[in-house]
C-alpha cells in the first residue's frame, strides 16, 4: 500500500473550497482511492454532497452532548458516503461565541487517538475554513498531519490576497517541518484572462496552477440534490474536469516552500491584469468640495 | 489581646473575648443570616433529598478531586537527569504547580514559565518560546528541557514542535539541545493524563528516529514506567525489589532524589533522575512494565507500536496478590528468581494482616483518589477484610468504573462498594452524611468533610485517614510507601492505628465508656 497522503485545502471563504474538495474526492473515490474528508469549519458543510445530508453531526456537537470528547467513539462521528468516502466534521460554536479553532484541534486529536487514520486510506483531505485565522485552523498542517496544501482561488482581488496570506502561513510551518504548498486550484469565476492571472500568481508564489476548473451550472444542479457533479452526472464534461484535477493531484510531485509576495507586488500584478486601478495619490484625503474647487 | 511577650497564632487568639466580640460585630455588619437559618440550611445539605439534587448537578464541579494536565507533565519532567521543566503559557498557572508540589514535598521546586500575556495570546506564543528557550538554556545549566503547555497556549493553537524547531533554526539555542515536549491542555483529562503525555513525549523524542539497530532484550534490562507517583518510597521499594532480585532495570522517570534533597548547605536544582542515555537505550530492554496501567495509555501505545514491546498485563502492584503478580511477571520476563528476602517480607506482611484482621474486619471505609491508586487501595482493603463503600474517582471514566465494579464483585467484602466515576468531593460529602462510612481515606482536602460531618454531631463524624496526593497538612507522609509488600505494611499500619485511635477517643469518657479503654488492643 502506498503511503497515506494528507492534503489540506485552504482558500478565501465562499470560493468553492467545499464543493471543489468534494467533487475532487468523489473523482478520487471513483478511481478506487480510499479517501477521508475532515471538515474543519464550524459550518459543517464539507461532507454534505458526499453524504447527501443537510449537515453531518459533528465531533464537537456530540462531545458537548456526551459531556466530553473522551466519551465518544469513532463510529459516532464517522459516516461513509459516496464511493466509500469516510466523512468527519469537526464542528464548532455558533458565530460570535466560543473558540472554533480549538474545536478543530480537539476533533483532529480525537481522530488520531481513535485510529481514524487507518492503514487502508490513500488520502485524507482537510477542508479548512477561510483564511488561516488562528493557530487552531493551522492544526491540519502541523507536523505529521497534512503535508500538501492546495489553495483554491479565482481571478478576484480578495481571493488572491487570501491565497497570498495562506502562503505566508504555510511558510511559518514549512521552515520547521515537512508541510509544502502543492499548488493553486483555480475555481473559475469567468473573469478575463483568469487562467493567466492565476498562473502568474502561482509562479510568484513558487508553485503552479495545478488545474483550472471552469464554471458550469451543472455543479449547482448537483448541489441542489446534495450531490457532487461526479455522482450526479458522471458523463458530463464538468465531471471530467474534476477527474483531471484528481489525476493531477495523484501524480503531483511539485511540493514547495512558498514565496509569498509583498502587498505592492500583488497589487502590481492585479493592475497588470486590470483588476485593480492605479491609485491616484493626488486625490487622497480630499473632500468633494476641495476636488470641485 | 495580642501581646509582644506572648504572641499567639490565630488559634487560640481569636477565642479571646475581645476577638469574639469583634467577630460577632463583623457578622452583624455583613448582615449574615440568623444562626437558626444557617443551621437549618446546613441540616438540609445533609439530607437524602439534598443528595438527590446534588447528584443531578450537570455543569458544576464543587471541590474537585483532580488537578490539571500540566501539573502531571511537570512531575514527569522532574524525573530526568538535569531536566528543566518548562511550561509554555501563563506564569500564574506555573506558580500554582510550584506551590502545589512545594507544599506536598516540602522542597523547593524549579519550574519555569514563559509568561504569556495578552499580546502573546493574540499574536501566538512563538516569541515567548524563543526567548524562553534562549534564557533557560543559558541560565539554568540544564541538559534537557521538558516542555508542556497551559490552556492559554492550547486555546490559541500554539504548535510546540514548530516553535521549538524554529527556535533552533534561528539560533536561540543549540540545534542538538534536547527539548522533548507535550501538549497538555488543562481542560482535557487530569494530572495523570498530563503525566502520560509528557512521558510519551520524552520517549518519542529520544527514540522515535533512532529505532534502527535496536534489538529487544539486547541490554538485558526491563523498563519501569511509574506513572503519576508522589510517594517517594514507591520509587525506592521498586528499586529495592529489582536489586534484591538481581534484575537490571531502567526507571523511566525517577524524581525520587530531586524531591528529597538533604539540608547540607548545598542547593540542588537537579538531583538524580533517569539519564538521556538510559531513555535512548530503553527500546533495547526485554520489556516495559507499567506500574499504573490505567493511566498510561498513550505511553503504552507508543511503547507497543514503536518499541514493539509486549507490555505484560499487570495491575498496580498494591496489596498481596497484585504485588505477587508483578514480581512473578518480572521474574518470568528476566528469568531471575524471587529471592528469599522478598518472600520473607511477604510472610511478614501476611503475619501483620492476621494480627490486625480482627480490628479491620467489616470496617466501612470510603475513599477517593486517582484511578490506579483506587484500584490498588480497594484491592488491599478487600485483602485486609475492610469493606470499601463510596469509591470516588473524579478523573476516572466508565472504563475505570467497570474495572472497579469487577474488582468489588471478586470479594464478599466488596458488596457495599460502589464506584462513582467523575464525582467530586461535594458528591462524596453527601454520601458521607446519608450512608456514613467508619472512615474516609483521601488527601488533605478530606478534612473539610470531617469538619462538616462532626458539625452535625459527634456521632456523624467521619474521621479522615490521609493517604493520597496532595497531603499539605501532615509532614513527611510523601516519603512513605504504598506499593509492594512494604507499601501494604504501611497502609495496614496506618489504617489499623486509625481504627484504634478512634476507639480510644470513643472510650475515654471516665465512668461512661472507659470500660473499653483497654491497654491492649
Amino acid at each position: 500500500m502506498a503511503k497515506l497522503r494528507q492534503c489540506a485545502i485552504y482558500g478565501k471563504g465562499g470560493i468553492g473550497k467545499s464543493t471543489t474538495t468534494q467533487n475532487l474526492v468523489a473523482a478520487l473515490a471513483e478511481s478506487g482511492k480510499k479517501v477521508m474528508i475532515v471538515g474543519c469549519d464550524p459550518k459543517a458543510d464539507s461532507t454534505r454532497l458526499i453524504l447527501h445530508s443537510k449537515a453531518q453531526t459533528t465531533v464537537m456537537h456530540l462531545a458537548a452532548e456526551a459531556g466530553s470528547v473522551e466519551d465518544l467513539e469513532l463510529e459516532d462521528v464517522l459516516s461513509v458516503g459516496f464511493g466509500g468516502v469516510k466523512c468527519v466534521e469537526s464542528g464548532g460554536p455558533e458565530p460570535g461565541v466560543g473558540c472554533a479553532g480549538r474545536g478543530v484541534i480537539t476533533a483532529i486529536n480525537f481522530l488520531e487517538e481513535e485510529g481514524a487514520y487507518d492503514e487502508d486510506l490513500d488520502f485524507v483531505f482537510y477542508d479548512v475554513l477561510g483564511d488561516v485565522v488562528c493557530g487552531g485552523f493551522a492544526m491540519p498542517i502541523r507536523e505529521n498531519k497534512a503535508q500538501e496544501i492546495y489553495i483554491v482561488c479565482s481571478g478576484e482581488m480578495m481571493a488572491m490576497y487570501a491565497a497570498n496570506n495562506i502562503a505566508k502561513g504555510i511558510v511559518k510551518y514549512a521552515n520547521s517541518g515537512g508541510v509544502r504548498l502543492a499548488g493553486l486550484i483555480c475555481n473559475s469565476r469567468n473573469t478575463d484572462r483568469e487562467d493567466e492571472l492565476i498562473m502568474a500568481l502561482a509562479s510568484r508564489l513558487g508553485t503552479t496552477m495545478i488545474h483550472f476548473v471552469p464554471r458550469h451550472n451543472v455543479v449547482q444542479h448537483a448541489e441542489i440534490r446534495r450531490m457532487t457533479c461526479v455522482e450526479y452526472d458522471p458523463t458530463h464534461k464538468q465531471s471530467d474536469e474534476y477527474r483531471a484535477l484528481a489525476n493531477k493531484i495523484v501524480n503531483n510531485t511539485n511540493f514547495v516552500i512558498p514565496t509569498p509576495v509583498e502587498m505592492e507586488e500583488l497589487e502590481e500584478l492585479l493592475m497588470e491584469f486590470g483588476i485593480l486601478e492605479a491609485e491616484d495619490e493626488s486625490i487622497v484625503g480630499k473632500t468633494a468640495a476641495e476636488l470641485a474647487a | 489581646m495580642q501581646t509582644v511577650e506572648k504572641i499567639k497564632p490565630c488559634f487560640p487568639l481569636f477565642r479571646d473575648d475581645d476577638y469574639k466580640e469583634t467577630l460577632k460585630g463583623k457578622k452583624v455588619f455583613e448582615e449574615g443570616h440568623a444562626p437558626d437559618k444557617v443551621r437549618e440550611t446546613f441540616e438540609w445539605t445533609t439530607t437524602k433529598e439534598y443528595q438527590e439534587l446534588n447528584f443531578k448537578r450537570e455543569a458544576l464541579t464543587v471541590n474537585p478531586a483532580k488537578a490539571c494536565q500540566p501539573l502531571g507533565s511537570a512531575l514527569c519532567g522532574l524525573g530526568f537527569k538535569k531536566s528543566l521543566v518548562y511550561i509554555h503559557g501563563s506564569q500564574g498557572c506555573v506558580a500554582y504547580f510550584r506551590t502545589y508540589f512545594n507544599r506536598h514535598f516540602k522542597e523547593p521546586i524549579a519550574f519555569i514559565a514563559d509568561s504569556m500575556t495578552e499580546d502573546a495570546a493574540v499574536f501566538g506564543g512563538q516569541k515567548n518560546v524563543h526567548e524562553g528557550l534562549a534564557n533557560a538554556t543559558k541560565l539554568y545549566d540544564a541538559e534537557m528541557i521538558a516542555m508542556s503547555t497551559t490552556c492559554i497556549a492550547e486555546v490559541i493553537g500554539d504548535d510546540l514542535n514548530a516553535f521549538i524547531n524554529n527556535a533552533k533554526n534561528e539560533g536561540h539555542l543549540d540545534k542538538d539541545f534536547p527539548v522533548p515536549f507535550a501538549h497538555t491542555p488543562s481542560f482535557v483529562g487530569s494530572h495523570v493524563t498530563g503525566w502520560d503525555n509528557m512521558e510519551e513525549g520524552i520517549l518519542r523524542y529520544f527514540t522515535l528516529n533512532t529505532m534502527e539497530g535496536k534489538v529487544i532484550g539486547s541490554n538485558g534490562k526491563i523498563n519501569i514506567v511509574p506513572g503519576f507517583e508522589t510517594y517517594l518510597g514507591n520509587y525506592r521499594v521498586i528499586k529495592r525489589y529489582m536489586k534484591e532480585m538481581g534484575v537490571d532495570y531502567t526507571m523511566l522517570c525517577d524524581p525520587e532524589e530531586v524531591l528529597d534533597t538533604p539540608a547540607d548547605g548545598e542547593f540542588r536544582m537537579y538531583a538524580g533522575g533517569t539519564t538521556m542515555d538510559e531513555v535512548k537505550d530503553a527500546p533495547n530492554a526485554i520489556n516495559t512494565f507499567l506500574i499504573q496501567p490505567m493511566t498510561c495509555e498513550k505511553t503504552k501505545k507508543f511503547v507497543e507500536n514503536t518499541w514493539n514491546h509486549e507490555i505484560p498485563k499487570t495491575n498496580i502492584p498494591m496489596g498481596v496478590e497484585w504485588t505477587d503478580d508483578f514480581l512473578m511477571k518480572v521474574s518470568e520476563a528476566t528469568g531471575k528468581e524471587i529471592p528469599a528476602s522478598i518472600k520473607l517480607e511477604r510472610g511478614r506482611l501476611i503475619d501483620m494482616m492476621t494480627d490486625s484482621h480482627a480490628w479491620l474486619h467489616g470496617k466501612k471505609m470510603a475513599i477517593y483518589g486517582d484511578p490506579d491508586f483506587l484500584m490498588g487501595m480497594v484491592k488491599m482493603m478487600l485483602e485486609f477484610g475492610i469493606e470499601p463503600t463510596h469509591i470516588v474517582c473524579h478523573n476516572g471514566g466508565k472504563k475505570w468504573a467497570k474495572a472497579m465494579e469487577k474488582l468489588l464483585a471478586s470479594s464478599p467484602y466488596g458488596v457495599h462498594g460502589k464506584a462513582y466515576p467523575g464525582a467530586d468531593l461535594w458528591h462524596l460529602r453527601s454520601l458521607c452524611f446519608t450512608d456514613k462510612p467508619d472512615f474516609l481515606i483521601g488527601n488533605s482536602y478530606a478534612k473539610f468533610i470531617q469538619r462538616d460531618t462532626v458539625h452535625k454531631g459527634k456521632e456523624f463524624e467521619v474521621p479522615v485517614i490521609r493517604i493520597g496526593f496532595p497531603i499539605f497538612d501532615r509532614h513527611h507522609l510523601h516519603r512513605m510507601t504504598t506499593l509492594g509488600y512494604e507499601g501494604a505494611m504501611y497502609v495496614l499500619t496506618t489504617l489499623t492505628n486509625a481504627v484504634l485511635e478512634r476507639l480510644d477517643d470513643e472510650t475515654r469518657e471516665m465512668g461512661v465508656t472507659d470500660y473499653n479503654h483497654d491497654l491492649v488492643r
